[in-house]
């Protein structure tokens, strides 16, 4: 049908910014050598321009729509906004590191490489149409992180944090493979809607779903779960997000998350569609694990690091809820949701890194106390975040939380009504640690032998990003919100 | 529409436009920051009085609308006012700029921060009373909570921060589920603006089953009931109240409160009609219970400021009454109870307020034979508590007066329980003046106070002609809101309940009967036909 050569082409479309940012890697990986010591911040600069190429890619894959290479990847609207979610967080993030690395003694070109194949695999995760490429994509995006995570390497909670990370996050994508063997198994393929359409006529013949489909769904949802950061798979995030480098950490919390999310609503949406019978209540019960686990464990939290770490896991609840909808509208309402999400999730860590000043020593709350005498803008971003991340009106965060209680109230279940109730009773639980920060930060004496250093202005830029797309998000949703709509509607077809 | 097309815009954002102006001053150029804030309040409030020039008081439907996309093709941004929210506007302008004025010397500490919450507090509680969009009333809603946090968790007395996360909780808490149910309204109706869905139920195409109306009226009414605060759900308020700077508690009496019962007015009542109905009997004995309560606990206070804070809650319990007597009467003079318990709560927290700036103390004890060293404030002081415990023709009695008429024609027990509040409240005001300012100078220090200098005077004196404008020429407000007020009895009865006697569900109100056992002769008589 197509030319062989106008295909690849198509293709080499349709994969630009995993190309792209592939390149970028590779080419700091090589110049990293040839680079002094002391100029190593320069390739953090080739890499954050490896990533705004990517994301001109991406505009250039949105002209391409369709399948690439056999149909292992799909370049849809889904996709094209998934990429720029992850491309923003990748963005903030290497912008947040570039005086952190040097502050903390370990500027090296690797690290921005890594951050860049870590994005590679997010973007291939949230294109894939095949589960061995979802996997792959997977394994890129996990192994880079796990390097990231113990970059601070003379750190032994960096060390521990990521061997933590590697174990537990190994077998998890063991389990995610298992999975995927097992719907193998059954269906004869690993194309993610040739699955659904295998499903439809399993389905039509017998109403019961075959057993080992049912045992291969719930080893994906493990799987997947753990990189999510949902319950009862949450249980490594906390160790591992304070241990990993703040910057790591903020990039853990936002780009995977989102990638893996994209990955799982294709799964469970479009593959496992036709069984959301399944589906359904795990999901519902896993969304009021993770949030009530979230939660309450902030609550008593008093390093910083590891109350959004909780929180973080808590928002994930928020996200599932939105999930278990299993509308379109819910599709929409994660895809918003993540996009606010990135913003100040990574807003509030960039905050982090900058007042953990030399060797992450200030992460307590106590730490922060009077901070707003002493910087007021740096006060006035983290409340807003912090507000954001509680759901007050006018931030992206309330937008994302209002979007996702309306996809699962307009469903109509009694069960996604009382999950609602559930959700809107655990943010009001969350408002008091996000509110004892800015306590903290507001109405106490500040400390005197704290000497603030000044915020670098690679940071200035990201806090002004991460700022503005909050507060755009929360003022003027509507261009975002329609074009979450837009991808959540290329998903289903029909 | 022409140039007033935008009147309501100009009038939301016009401080928060100011507050823009503040935060490029220096943070210690604290004269001009003072200055700037109270020039822009002033402002407000003269362009706020366009809008009395413009209203046309026969006309039922909101006035000066404005209507824009927002969000979707759901989320508009619509404003407008009707007779009810006009005077709530006005209130809020004309309170703002001597909440500034009582501030000029007494706030020292980051200035600047001070003055831009108050402002943005401003824009806020303006734009819960004009939002026809339930979405943009929950953004002004939940907008109110945060600069109102900064102001009591900042600047506040010992116990600020306690009072501040207490106070957020709460409302917060409440308002969660007020967005549950405005989803769930909107999954039913397709839309989030309010008179959409209300001609939508007026010509039947939208109707909820009693239950599930009963469950979306409670998660509307708690989130008012907290916020005005009816008993039992009031513990909030002494503590907001006291330990908030004076600006803070004339704001959150003043205005904050009324956003409550200004809530059940504008959504509980016209949405949710048979709810409203059914449910009205033990909202009403909450609202007695709040009244009597309220009353004997402000009585026995040893802190002046946590008393004033007491006659808030027995105040309020006479607005939420006469809402829920049902007939225009009551309503009129809820609304102008609401007005009026403003400014007079507001101009005691005030005279408060200057006795802490001379003292730095609420306590009663520490005061006495005030009125030797400072005639003139204590002699505006007294009028105040008149007012406040009202005396005819002041502007509390107008209030109170209409709510009991207009009770008493529906239900004689509750406006005989509830008359108890108002002598009551002759007890605690007048006891707690002669405490204060009566008899021997007791404490040393008190002996050389000043009087009230010339910028408290004008403020004593702008709260004195309030409040002797709103008595006497009360006509003024009533006439202005009487079509609003039939228009939302009008929403408010449907063919069923007005053929049906106001229903009892037992069980919420047999609780209520342990709290006070009094009540049990009422729940007899008004069990019987």
């Amino acid at each position: 049908m197509i030319p062989f050569v106008g295909g690849q082409i198509d293709n080499l479309h349709r994969l630009a910014p995993e190309i792209t940012l592939c390149l970028f890697g590779i080419i700091v990986m090589i110049a990293d050598p040839f680079v002094g010591a002391a100029r190593k911040r320069a390739l953090g600069w080739v890499a954050l321009v490896g990533a705004l190429v990517a994301l001109a890619a991406v505009h250039v894959a949105n002209h391409f729509p369709g399948p690439a290479y056999s149909d292992l990847i799909r370049v849809d609207s889904f996709s094209v906004f998934m990429h720029v979610v992850i491309l923003a967080a990748v963005v903030l993030s290497i912008l947040g590191s570039f005086d952190y690395l040097d502050q903390e003694n370990i500027q090296r070109g690797e690290y921005y490489a890594l951050v860049l194949f870590a994005a590679v695999g997010m973007g291939i995760l949230a294109g894939a149409n095949e589960l061995v490429t979802a996997f792959v994509g997977l394994e890129i995006s996990s192994i880079a992180s796990y390097v990231l995570v113990g970059f601070r390497r003379r750190s032994p909670a960096s060390n521990e944090a990521s061997l933590k990370y590697f174990l537990l996050g190994s077998f998890a994508t063991a389990f995610f493979l298992y999975g995927v063997a097992m719907v193998y198994g059954v269906t004869g393929t690993t194309r993610i809607d040739a699955v659904q359409t295998a499903f439809e006529t399993l389905l039509a013949a017998s109403p019961h779903m075959p057993g080992l489909a049912v045992l291969g769904l719930g080893l994906i949802f493990v799987g997947l779960g753990f990189k999510v950061v949902i319950a009862p798979f949450q249980v490594y995030a906390p160790d591992v997000y304070e241990g990993a480098p703040t910057p790591v950490t903020g990039l853990l919390a936002s780009g995977p998350k989102a990638a893996t999310f994209a990955l799982m609503i294709r799964i469970f949406y479009v593959s496992f569609g036709s069984a959301q019978g399944l589906w359904f209540w795990a999901i519902c019960v896993c969304a009021v694990l993770t949030m009530c686990i979230g939660n309450f464990a902030a609550l008593v939290q008093t390093n910083v690091k590891r109350m959004l770490a909780y929180s973080s896991i808590a928002h994930a609840g928020y996200i599932l809820v939105a999930f278990a909808a299993s509308t379109a509208l819910g599709v929409a309402a994660v895809l918003f949701y993540l996009a606010a999400y990135v913003f100040m999730k990574v807003g509030a860590f960039l905050i982090v890194t900058h007042l953990g000043q030399q060797d992450e020593k200030r992460l307590s709350i106590q730490d922060y106390s009077g901070l707003a005498s002493k910087q007021p803008v740096v006060a006035a971003c983290f409340s807003l975040f912090l507000l954001s991340l509680l759901g007050l009106p006018a931030t992206g965060g309330f937008l994302g939380k209002f979007f996702a209680f309306q996809a699962a109230l307009g469903v109509g279940r009694r069960a996604l009504a009382l999950l609602v109730v559930i959700a809107a009773i655990n943010s009001v639980i969350g408002a008091y640690y996000y509110l004892r920060v800015i306590i903290t930060m507001y109405f106490q004496a500040p400390h005197r032998d704290y000497t603030p250093t000044p915020v670098a202005p690679a940071v200035v830029i990201a806090l002004f990003i991460a700022a503005a797309g909050t507060l755009y998000l929360g003022i003027l949703p509507s261009r975002v919100w329609d074009l979450a709509q837009v991808a959540a509607e290329s998903l289903f077809p029909h | 529409m022409g140039t007033q097309g935008y009147l309501l815009t100009v009038i939301t954002f016009l401080p928060l436009l100011s507050v823009a102006a503040l935060l490029m001053l220096r943070s210690d150029d604290q004269v001009w920051i003072r200055r700037i804030a109270l020039a822009a309040s002033l402002a407000e409030f003269v362009v706020s009085l366009l809008l009395l020039r413009g209203f046309d008081s026969a006309n039922p439907d909101y006035q000066f609308v404005e209507k824009h996309a927002w969000i979707g093709d759901s989320i508009q941004y619509h404003l407008g006012v009707d007779g009810i929210s006009l005077f709530l506007i006005l209130l809020t302008t004309f309170l703002t700029p001597l909440a500034i004025l009582c501030s000029w010397e007494s706030i020292r500490d980051n200035v600047k921060g001070f003055f831009v919450s108050l402002l943005v507090i401003e824009t806020a509680m303006i734009g819960v009373f004009v939002s026809l969009d339930l979405f943009l009333f929950f953004v002004f809603w939940e907008l109110t909570l945060i600069p109102m946090y900064f102001m009591i968790g900042m600047w506040g007395h010992e116990r600020r921060i306690y009072a501040a996360v207490k106070f957020i909780l709460y409302t917060m808490f409440g308002s969660i589920l007020m967005l549950v149910a405005i989803l769930w309204l909107y999954g039913k109706a397709g839309t989030f603006d309010l008179p959409d869905i209300l001609s939508l139920m007026q010509s039947g195409q939208l109707s909820f089953p009693p239950r599930t109306e009963l469950l979306l009226f409670g998660a509307f009414f708690i989130a008012f009931a907290i916020k005005v605060p009816l008993f039992p759900l009031h513990t909030w308020l002494p503590d907001a109240h006291t330990e908030a700077p004076t600006a803070g508690s004339v704001i959150l009496a003043g205005v904050m409160l009324k956003l409550g019962t200004y809530g059940i007015l504008r959504f509980c009542l016209p949405l949710f009609p048979e709810a409203a109905h059914r449910m009205a009997q033990p909202i009403a004995v909450l609202a007695i219970i709040g009244i009597v309560y309220g009353a004997l606990v402000a009585t026995v206070q040893t802190d002046l400021k946590r008393l004033v804070a007491y006659t808030s809650v027995s105040h309020l319990g006479f607005v939420v009454l006469g809402i829920f007597a049902f007939n225009t009467v009551a309503i009129q003079g809820a609304v102008f109870q609401m007005l009026s318990h403003g400014v007079s709560t507001g101009a005691l927290f005030l005279g408060v307020g200057m006795l802490y700036d001379r003292r730095h103390t609420h306590e009663i004890k520490q005061f006495g034979g005030l009125a030797t060293p400072m005639p003139v404030l204590m002699s505006f002081f007294l009028f105040i508590a008149l007012s406040s415990l009202a005396l005819p023709p002041l502007n509390g009695f107008i209030g109170e007066f209409l709510i009991l008429i207009g009770t008493f024609q529906s239900h004689h027990a509750w406006a005989s329980w509830a008359a108890s509040g108002a002598v009551l409240s002759a007890i605690y005001l007048l006891w707690a003046y002669q405490r204060v300012a009566l008899g021997e100078v007791t404490v040393e220090k008190n002996k050389t106070l000043p009087d009230a200098s010339m910028r408290e005077r004008i403020i004593l004196v702008t709260m004195a002609l309030a409040i002797l404008f709103m008595g006497v020429a009360s006509p003024l407000f009533t006439r202005r809101m009487e079509v609003s007020v039939n228009n939302i009895l009008e929403q408010t009865s449907t063919p069923r309940n007005a053929s049906r006697p106001v229903g009892l569900p037992r069980a919420p109100y047999v609780v209520a009967l342990p709290a006070h056992p009094a009540l049990a002769v009422l729940a007899e008589r008004q069990v019987r036909p």
